[in-house]
């Protein structure tokens, strides 16, 4: 978006409502386009299906306030001498950009405001897609049919990402100038090209005239405009697959229960717009966010503590305070390995694993079938456990990358955090993963409890001979439902070595590793109640004398009819989901 | 003479007269680069001498050595480093703050009420000045800061972002630096104890010469960690002036967290398919 249609948009805000520009914008983000036809599609409800909403809400108020604040904004990294009414600056010589910045906060009517603003949904934006991002990865939804979805999705992250940097660099502060000191230290440590690299975005030596300029572009046109696109293609992917739903009665793997587009879903979240809104203003106009008067403008001799990123790049400079200072010599070139690993090779590592997550899912479970249910994060325990272990990871990058603040306010030695981060950067994630992995599989045994036996009452009752024993009851149907509506996995089983006839079968090293895999990925699952374990144990919770020997109470006969109920749904529904062949 | 103790936390107005009896002491002392040796209620420079030297023996020669030339443990650890030559600036600074007398061997001295009263520590400045030349206790013309103007002020602000944020911090709240220590806030530092610690570069922190910062310099420098005290909070709370790592702790947790229970009132309310009965 130019600055002319950013302008534009800004023209319709102030001469229509703001549900006006929801819309104007809504049409253009590609829900509102798909008119007439697509606002009876239906759309299911839960709260975490609401969290890429933040986002896109987020986003809108990035274009509206960043629109407001290209109107004073002036990417020039000409020399000039500040007058403006911040006294403590005044008479100072720094950019234009830095200047215009300061009339931004201090001598235009609502420019902090607006700044601040702009400044809080850029990182709210960032934050609720990464959770996003998460809801997506630990309930499966990114299986076929969607794994391209969730590619776009990443695209976007990483496009969130870039433009939050390239805005935070364009103030010209002391904060941006070291954020893109540190940018280009990553580029010259690509080896061989680096330099040329950094010579080409610089324009020349770091950090050269052209840079800011440049920067400008692509925060204010290049990669809002990309964002827009991907954005539209996001949601138009989204109605065409349909939505995904977590099981429950009526729910199925070929329905999409929830409310129509029009009027339910869109008041809804035309509602959550104010909301996101609402709670954006409220920051911006009681959270200072980069005081960039406190930090001065950029002179490449001056460094400040507390010089951090952002929080969406803070876990790379984590990487980059606790490597090891390695550095190779070869041939005449520097190989900065203490550069090059935890910043660039990390990035590349952490983006390529999520984009070909699905892929690799895919591969080692042999599935091939299309989702549109939801799983339970418990219910698919490696791939929770690697998801909790990614985070712990990201974490850990996170606190490392604040090790100064934290050494200053807890009172702890820095060089003590970086060598026990240094350690449990490799530790604390295969931990996690044991825990979580071993969590899920509790959670699933006791879901199978509650389904076979019922929920624990807290009633004790005595016995005529004297024993105690809880009352548990049946639960009731629809939750039964629930808790036995997922598949059961099974594990991929390796082909046979050789055929009949003794002939060794080809390719068969890699069938063996995804076998291998596919029984890591499944074999502890705890199988769930079958029709016949139901039926037993529902016959079992009438029977009195059986109930008291090992210690589930007596349970009146009204409660043990809804456990055969809950039976006959489970097996009904369950079952047919399960004779599904697998794909080959 | 008795050591006499004055422990009493300082009074808020303890400031004002540090200052008056700082100007009434800086008619003896005006030279700045001259031992400060000063000619206090009378008494000779000798007689000061004497008497710093016995508050010395009591209260500081464990650590320091008799003769302040410092003690150093066998296995080569500093219990207390040699003070000839530091200055009467050092003493004052590391006594008025109450940094000196050590409490007990740690890593850094930390400031604490005070022990020993203005008297006293002249006494000690001045024992100390005598052992070797030292930078003196600046006059109160160098860090007198009360008519600064806007001009002085910006100055002091490059010269403080050039020179002192890397460890204190842009909002001079302090950072932590390797090895457990750390730069202290600088917030409610007497004026004269800043001068000081230029001058003197307590631990890790650098020697700040007059060619390095000229003393008009300093007191710009001054001017501008007294205006940070007490500016306005423009644009609202400032999370502790520690940078993006508090914003992103607050966006992380009041934004998103008010954002997600919004998203789940949303989801609850209204017309709602589970709300039908089966
Ligand atoms: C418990 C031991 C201990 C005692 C008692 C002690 N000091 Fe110190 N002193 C130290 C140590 C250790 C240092 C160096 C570390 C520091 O500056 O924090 C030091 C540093 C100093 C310095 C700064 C030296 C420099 O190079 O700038 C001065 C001045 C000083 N002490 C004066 C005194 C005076 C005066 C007393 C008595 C009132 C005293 N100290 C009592 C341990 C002690
Ligand atoms: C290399 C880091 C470093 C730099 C640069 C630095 N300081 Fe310090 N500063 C310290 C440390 C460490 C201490 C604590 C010394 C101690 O506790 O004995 C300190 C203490 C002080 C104190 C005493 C604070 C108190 O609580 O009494 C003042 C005042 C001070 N510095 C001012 C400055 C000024 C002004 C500058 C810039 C001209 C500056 N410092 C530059 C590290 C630094
Ligand atoms: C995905 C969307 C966006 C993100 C993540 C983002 C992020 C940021 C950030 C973090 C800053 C630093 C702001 C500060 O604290 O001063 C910034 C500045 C700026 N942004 Fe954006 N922005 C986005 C979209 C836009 C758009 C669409 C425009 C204009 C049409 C825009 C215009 C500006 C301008 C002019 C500045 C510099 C002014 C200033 O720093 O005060 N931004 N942006």
């Amino acid at each position: 978006m130019s600055s002319s249609t950013a302008a534009r948009s800004k023209a319709g805000a102030a001469s229509r409502s703001t549900a006006g520009v929801v819309t104007w914008l809504d049409e253009r983000l590609g829900i509102g386009a798909l008119t007439k036809k697509q606002l009876r599609k239906v759309f299911p409800d839960h709260w975490s299906f609401m969290l890429g909403e933040i986002a896109l809400w987020s986003f809108v108020i990035l274009l509206l306030t960043g629109t407001f604040l290209s109107f004073w904004f002036k990417p020039s990294m000409a020399e000039v001498e500040y007058m403006g009414s911040y006294a403590n600056l005044r008479g100072l010589h720094m950019s234009e950009a830095y200047a215009s910045t300061l009339d931004l906060s201090f001598d235009v009517r609502g420019g902090l405001l607006m700044r601040q603003m702009h400044h809080w949904s850029a990182n709210l934006f960032l934050a609720s897609m990464t959770i996003h991002m998460l809801r997506v990865f630990f309930t499966g939804a990114f299986r076929k049919p969607r794994e391209l979805n969730w590619m776009i999705g990443l695209a976007l992250l990483m496009l969130g990402i870039i433009e939050g940097f390239a805005g935070y660099s364009l103030p010209d502060d002391l904060l941006s100038g070291t954020g893109l000191r540190i940018a280009q230290g990553l580029m010259l440590s690509i080896p061989v090209v680096g330099s040329y690299i950094s010579f080409f975005v610089f324009g020349g030596e770091f950090p050269g005239d052209d840079f800011i300029p440049r920067l400008y572009t692509v925060h204010v046109l290049l990669v809002p405009g990309i964002l827009l696109a991907l954005i539209t293609a996001h949601m138009l992917l989204l109605v065409y697959h349909k939505h995904t739903q977590f099981p429950g009665p009526g729910r199925t793997n070929n329905n999409v229960v929830g409310f129509p587009l029009m009027p339910v879903y869109m008041a809804k979240a035309g509602g959550f717009f104010f909301i996101v809104f609402g709670v954006t203003a409220l920051m911006g106009g009681l959270l200072q966010i980069n005081p960039i008067w406190m930090y001065g403008p950029y002179n490449p001799a001056e460094v400040t503590a507390g010089s951090q990123p952002d929080w969406y790049m803070g876990w790379l400079e984590g990487g980059l305070r606790i490597m090891p200072n390695w550095e190779t010599n070869l041939w005449g070139y520097t190989l900065s390995w203490n550069v090059l690993i935890p910043g660039v090779l990390l990035l590349g590592v952490l983006f390529a694993l999520l984009a070909f997550y699905p892929f690799i899912e895919r591969w080692i479970t042999g599935d091939d079938r299309e989702h549109h249910l939801l799983e339970r994060p418990r219910n698919a325990p490696t791939r929770t456990a690697f998801g909790v272990a990614g985070m712990t990871a990201y974490a850990l990058l996170w606190i490392a990358g604040g090790n100064d603040i934290l050494a200053y306010e807890f009172g702890l030695s820095l060089n003590a955090i970086t060598y026990f981060m240094r350690v449990a950067i490799f530790v604390v994630p295969v931990l996690a993963f044991i825990i979580t992995r071993r969590w899920c599989l509790s959670l699933q045994r006791h879901d199978r409890e509650v389904v076979l036996h019922g929920y624990e009452t807290g009633v004790i009752v005595r016995s005529p001979d004297g024993s105690y024993a809880e009352i548990h009851r049946p639960i009731n149907p629809v939750r039964a439902y629930e808790l036995t509506m997922h598949e059961q996995h099974t594990p991929v089983e390796a082909p046979a070595a050789s055929d009949a006839n003794g002939v060794p079968a080809p390719a068969q090293g890699k069938e063996r590793l995804r076998s291998r895999l596919s029984h890591f990925w499944y074999a502890d699952d705890v199988s769930k109640p079958t029709k016949e374990e139901l039926e037993a144990a529902a016959h079992h919770a009438t029977n009195g004398s059986h109930a008291l020997e090992d210690g589930h109470g007596p349970a009146s006969g009204n409660g043990a009819h809804l456990g055969i109920e809950t039976s006959g749904i489970v097996g009904g529904q369950d079952f047919g989901l399960e004779q599904k062949p697998k794909a080959p | 003479m008795v050591r006499k103790l004055s422990t009493r936390r300082r009074h808020p107005l303890a400031g004002f007269v540090v200052l008056l009896f700082a100007l009434v002491v800086a008619g003896g002392l005006y030279s700045a680069f001259r031992p400060a040796v000063a000619d206090e209620s009378g008494k000779s420079d000798a007689q000061l001498i004497a008497e710093g030297r016995q508050l010395y023996e009591v209260g500081c020669a464990s650590c320091h050595g008799l003769n302040a030339e410092g003690i150093i443990t066998e296995r080569g650890k500093n219990i207390g480093p040699p003070l000839i030559g530091v200055g009467a600036a050092a003493v004052d600074f590391q006594v008025s703050t109450g940094r000196m007398p050590m409490a007990r061997p740690d890593t850094q001295a930390p400031d604490k009420p005070r022990t020993y009263d203005e008297g006293e520590v002249d006494k000690l400045a001045a024992y100390i000045a005598s052992l070797g030349p030292g930078p003196a206790i600046p006059d109160p013309e160098y860090y007198d800061v009360s008519e600064a103007t806007d001009e002085q002020i910006a100055r002091g602000g490059e010269f403080f972002r050039t020179n002192c944020t890397a460890c204190h911090n842009f909002a001079g709240v302090g950072g932590a630096l390797p090895e457990g220590r750390y730069a202290p806030s600088l917030h409610g530092v007497e004026p004269i104890h800043i001068y000081e610690a230029m001058l003197t570069g307590p631990q890790q922190m650098p020697v700040f010469s007059d060619e390095v910062l000229t003393p008009l310099q300093k007191r710009d420098v001054i001017a501008y960690i007294k205006t940070l005290e007490d500016q306005t909070a423009y644009g609202g709370l400032e999370l502790g002036s520690r940078g993006p790592v508090g914003e992103g702790l607050w966006g992380w947790t009041f934004g998103i967290g008010a954002l997600v229970l919004a998203a789940v009132w949303i989801a609850n309310n209204g017309v709602r398919a589970e709300r039908k009965k089966p």
